[in-house]
């Protein structure tokens, strides 16, 4: 099958040349329009020498799977434009195509519908199901750390100051104060690249469970108790309880006052609910920057215009662009490729070049808005599967972390039954009991031999419990080695008169020395490997 | 003071020599001292022996001197030869077979102790003639089953489970032969070479019977154990001739098998007896191939691009398992960890308790290829770095990396300690075939999202990496 990539014009595009190598190796043909890349830095010639043919962008619209970032607007046009031959640009798209694009279906139902009136199977990459399997599929989550990252580099650029403090001869700057708003992907790659500039960066999240990860980014975590929720089933934030929302206010404001640059990441459901009120605006200081990634649904700041930077009466800077990962093309054309070679190596099983869609599996049905000229968005709902042992919260962003008790608990397995401390106490006793018979029906000269033994076991069990694990192999040739001291047993019956007793005496102590020897020098060259990691340096001088 | 006081005084010196021996393995630092004290013990020990024994001896002194000499050459000879030229692949059988040397002479000492001492009535005759009945016993069940275990770890005998029916009524069956024939032995007295030589027969029997039913993954607790009884056999030497040099000596061994075999039991997270009683779970097996039926798709990758994610990662854990020991990766692996600490990578090795076939196995084989002991960390040293980890390699292991032994109740693993390989960032698996452990259990570690699996030989595959570097 042959697999095309149009230029839409952008800087993305959602093929490079190193996943192009990988939709070939596939057993695709894959065509790319004259220049699709080179927005992104990758040359026709580079597409070339991977294996594919560089095509005018009417024959990349024809192929059969069509890999494009965003489905086009002009698509949302009804009409079953496939029919008609010539058709220039998007409209070229040919009934029963597969095409592959972000389509934000849940915001363009009448994209989805046209898309399905063309007969076209859609499979939007920004709406794959939140299962661990599909991670590599989820341009969403790759293209949110992106924008997080480059929300950092717009603050930095816009704000008048450096993020890290300085001391210099002529006086010392303050490091800036970066106050991020949602710890999701985007937020935590924010804090990442805020906190590697220098900046102090302080965080909040309604899910209680981010502090951990907040935390592990090297931000301090904002607490505010009252607006904390759970989890939700799908691993995505909820709304808010009008209490909630209001202590979520509360910390926001206080944040806000005091942060030099506020980037605010808050979405729920691709809509924005709004965390910095105008009011808070007026209380920052001039100069300060406030980043809305949350443009896109609308924005959380009242004064955002998507798309625009604005600056408010008080001299603070609010940008709301909507391209963030767009500013960062070559990264993130690389991040959709990844995802569209994954997607495609998911449909072709048979690496034979044949996309085989399976219907029945959750991650394409999920991915599937359209098919067959039926509109199947939403799809049947994918509960995430819970990370830890049910009953407590999990975390989505860090999964399976085990609960600390779990490790240790250890139920047995294997069908042993561990028997009642009361029966194996029992038995101890018993077992005492019958020994101190042994031992008292026995002549005195064998209770001291007894004695011997019973603090040989003793001395031996401490010894023993003290070496480490590294060391168990020596351990065990060395205590080979030794118990061939039975060798003492088999020598003194070597002077025996009886000829018999020599014989047996001469074949034991013979194995018994081999056992010596051997055991004692392989372990001695056992122990001769192990060396320190300063001691090769050690060994020079 | 007689020459027989003096070996006396020799032996106690010995005796804590060989306590001192011990100790002194419980450390890197001082556990070559450790064995060259455990050398000087058995020197002196050995050195008051054959002046007892010429002291003792009824022949002439020559002729037994030149026996004496010419047990310790060949002794020397053979065991010297071994030592020398064993590969450290090949340690577990080495020690194995070591472990059947012990059995057999506790069996012959136990022989030659029958023969010469003289069997009138009396408590005291009684209680020799149990010493050496049960030294008897334990001897052979050694032999045999160290036989049987040095077979199956050097493949020449198969490393599967003997499954046969009624197994465990066969063992007790011969546990209490063995008892009517000790009751037998005591009522024949001097007359019972008889008993003696059925009973060695049966415990021969079982001693192979036992480990012949036991897989070649649980081969670590079966060659403790077998640790073990060699140093029950040797302290019931030290019974029957009232020594207790031999009785100190071999409570020491005794009770170092003991604790290795509770110690990788309890790294497997199964009971003693159910290891001894041979076979895995057979009962769990069939139902948990239904439960854990959950092929996902995997993630395949190759040599270059390890490479790469390697030359990009700052943290690197490689988690060894017995996959490399067959492959004889270890040099390569050592020279790739190499290559890497001198980039500034930080890599370290996770060693999972029972990864391999003796306990400390991979410590062996990786100090063999000169990676320092201080990179090599155990299982719950490393256990929480995993996380903030960038790769792991996984190579040649299977179970002790198992999700499943935490995640799924209804797996014969459930509950078994394991690496958390699958917290950090990327996992690499390199491995052979999707085929499943020792276990038989599939692992859900080869289709998450952040594992890649690596097919083909661990050595050859890391010898491309290391040049794609």
């Amino acid at each position: 099958m042959r697999i095309g990539i149009p230029d839409d014009g952008g800087p993305l595009v959602p093929a490079t040349p190193a996943t192009t190598a990988r939709l070939v190796g596939l057993g695709y043909d894959v065509v790319v329009a004259a220049g699709a890349g080179s927005g992104a830095g990758f040359p026709d010639a580079a597409y070339q020498a991977a294996g594919a043919a560089v095509v005018p962008d009417a024959e990349a619209w024809s192929a059969d799977v069509v890999a494009i970032t965003r489905a086009p607007d002009a698509l949302a046009t009804p009409g079953p434009a496939g029919l008609r031959p010539g058709a220039r640009g998007p409209d070229g798209l040919r009934i029963g195509a597969v095409l592959i694009a972000q389509i934000a279906p849940a915001a363009r139902p009448d994209l989805v519908r046209a898309l399905a009136n063309r007969g076209v199977t859609a499979l939007a990459l920004d709406a794959v199901p939140r299962i661990s399997r599909a991670q590599s599929l989820d341009v969403l989550s790759a293209l949110s750390n992106v924008a997080g990252y480059r929300a950092v580099v717009e603050a930095a650029a816009e704000f008048g100051g450096m993020f890290s403090g300085q001391v210099t001869a002529a006086g010392t700057t303050p490091p800036a104060n970066v106050f991020v708003i949602g710890a999701g992907v985007a937020g935590l790659a924010a804090i990442g690249a805020a906190g590697s500039l220098g900046a102090q960066v302080r965080a909040f999240d309604v899910r209680p469970e981010a502090a951990e990860q907040i935390e592990s980014m090297g931000a301090t975590v904002v607490r505010a108790d009252d607006a904390a929720q759970q989890v939700s089933a799908d691993g995505y934030a909820s709304a808010l309880t009008a209490d909630q929302e209001a202590a979520a206010l509360r910390a926001y404001a206080v944040e806000a006052a005091a942060a030099d640059i506020v980037i605010t990441t808050a979405l729920v459901r691709g809509t924005a609910p709004t965390t910095i009120t105008a009011e808070m605006v007026a209380t920052m200081r001039p100069g300060s920057v406030i980043v809305d990634l949350a443009a896109p649904g609308g924005g959380n700041c009242e004064l955002t215009v998507p798309g625009r930077r604005v600056v408010s009466d008080n001299g603070v800077v609010i940008l709301g662009w909507t391209d963030l990962p767009d500013r960062m093309p070559r990264h993130t054309s690389e991040l959709l490729g990844t995802a569209v070679a994954n997607l495609v190596q998911l449909g072709t099983p048979g690496r034979d070049g044949r996309l085989v869609l399976d219907p029945e599996d959750v991650v394409v049905r999920g991915m599937t808005v359209a098919a067959g000229g039926e509109v199947l968005w939403p799809p049947p709902p994918v509960a995430v599967s819970a990370p830890t042992a049910p009953g407590g919260p999990g975390s989505v962003a860090a999964p399976d972390r085990t609960a600390p008790g779990s490790r240790h608990a250890r139920p047995a397995a294997g069908g042993a039954r561990p028997a009642s401390p009361m029966v194996r106490n029992g038995l101890l006793a018993l077992g005492g009991l019958l020994a101190v018979l042994a031992v008292a029906a026995s002549p005195a000269e064998q209770a001291a031999h007894f004695t011997v033994l019973a603090l040989a076991v003793v001395v031996g069990f401490y010894v023993i419990s003290h070496v480490s694990h590294a060391l168990h192999t020596p351990l065990m040739s060395q205590t080979n080695a030794i118990s061939g001291i039975i060798l003492v047993g088999g020598m003194l019956q070597i002077g025996s008169s009886d000829p018999v007793v020599t014989t047996l005496a001469v074949l034991a102590s013979t194995v018994a020395s081999i056992n010596i020897f051997g055991g004692f020098l392989v372990t001695h060259r056992m122990l001769g490997m192990f060396r320190r990691g300063d001691a090769a340096e050690g060994s020079n001088r | 003071m007689t020459v027989e006081s003096v070996v006396q005084a020799v032996y106690l010196v010995a005796a804590v020599l060989f306590v001192l021996s011990l100790a002194g393995l419980s450390k890197q630092e001082t556990a070559r001292r450790g064995v060259l004290l455990g050398m000087t013990g058995m020197g002196l020990a050995l050195a008051a022996t054959v002046a007892l024994a010429l002291d003792r001896s009824e022949r002439p002194v020559g002729v037994t001197a030149g026996l004496i000499l010419l047990v310790l050459l060949v002794g020397a000879a053979v065991g010297t030869w071994r030592a020398r030229t064993v590969e450290m692949t090949q340690m577990p059988e080495l020690i194995a077979l070591l472990h059947s040397f012990v059995g057999a002479a506790a069996v012959l000492v136990g022989f030659g102790s029958y023969l010469t001492e003289p069997h009138t009535r009396g408590a005291g005759s009684t209680v020799h003639l149990v010493e050496v009945f049960l030294g008897v016993l334990i001897g052979a069940v050694t032999f045999t089953g160290s036989v049987v275990a040095f077979g199956k770890l050097s493949a020449r005998l198969r490393s599967s489970p003997l499954m046969l029916p009624g197994r465990n009524w066969l063992n007790l069956a011969a546990v209490v032969a063995c008892g009517g024939l000790l009751w037998w032995f005591l009522a024949a007295g001097s007359a019972g070479l008889l008993p003696l030589l059925l009973m060695t027969v049966v415990a021969l029997a079982l001693g192979w019977h036992l480990v012949a039913a036991i897989g070649g993954g649980d081969m670590p607790v079966v060659v403790s154990m077998l640790n073990s009884y060699s140093g029950w056999a040797a302290a019931a030497a030290g019974f029957m001739l009232g020594n207790d040099l031999l009785i100190i000596t071999g409570a020491l061994v005794g009770s170092s098998g003991a604790i290795l075999s509770y110690l990788m039991c309890r790294a497997m997270n199964r009971s003693f007896v159910s290891v001894i009683l041979g076979g895995f779970g057979a009962g769990t097996g069939a139902v948990a191939q239904g439960g854990v039926a959950e092929p996902g798709s995997y993630r395949e990758t190759t040599a270059l691009e390890v490479a790469d994610r390697l030359t990009a990662a700052r943290s690197v854990i490689v988690v060894p398992g017995y996959g490399m020991a067959v492959a004889k990766a270890q040099y390569p692996v050592a020279d790739l960890v190499a290559r890497l600490t001198a980039r500034g990578t930080t890599v370290r090795f996770g060693i999972h308790p029972v990864a391999g076939r003796l306990p400390g196995h991979m410590n062996v084989l990786l100090a063999e290829a000169k990676v320092p002991y201080d990179q090599v960390l155990g299982m719950d040293e490393i256990n929480d770095d995993l996380p903030g980890t960038d790769v792991v390699l996984v190579i040649g292991a299977n179970d002790t990396v198992n999700p499943a032994a935490q995640d799924d109740p209804a797996s014969p693993i459930a509950g078994m300690p394991v690496l958390e390989v699958w917290q950090a960032r990327e996992v690499v698996v390199f491995k052979r075939s999707m085929a499943t452990g020792y276990a038989g259990v599939q692992n859900p570690l080869f289709f998450r999202e952040n594992t890649a699996m690596l097919f083909g030989d661990a050595k050859d595959q890391v010898e491309l990496i290391v040049q794609a570097l």
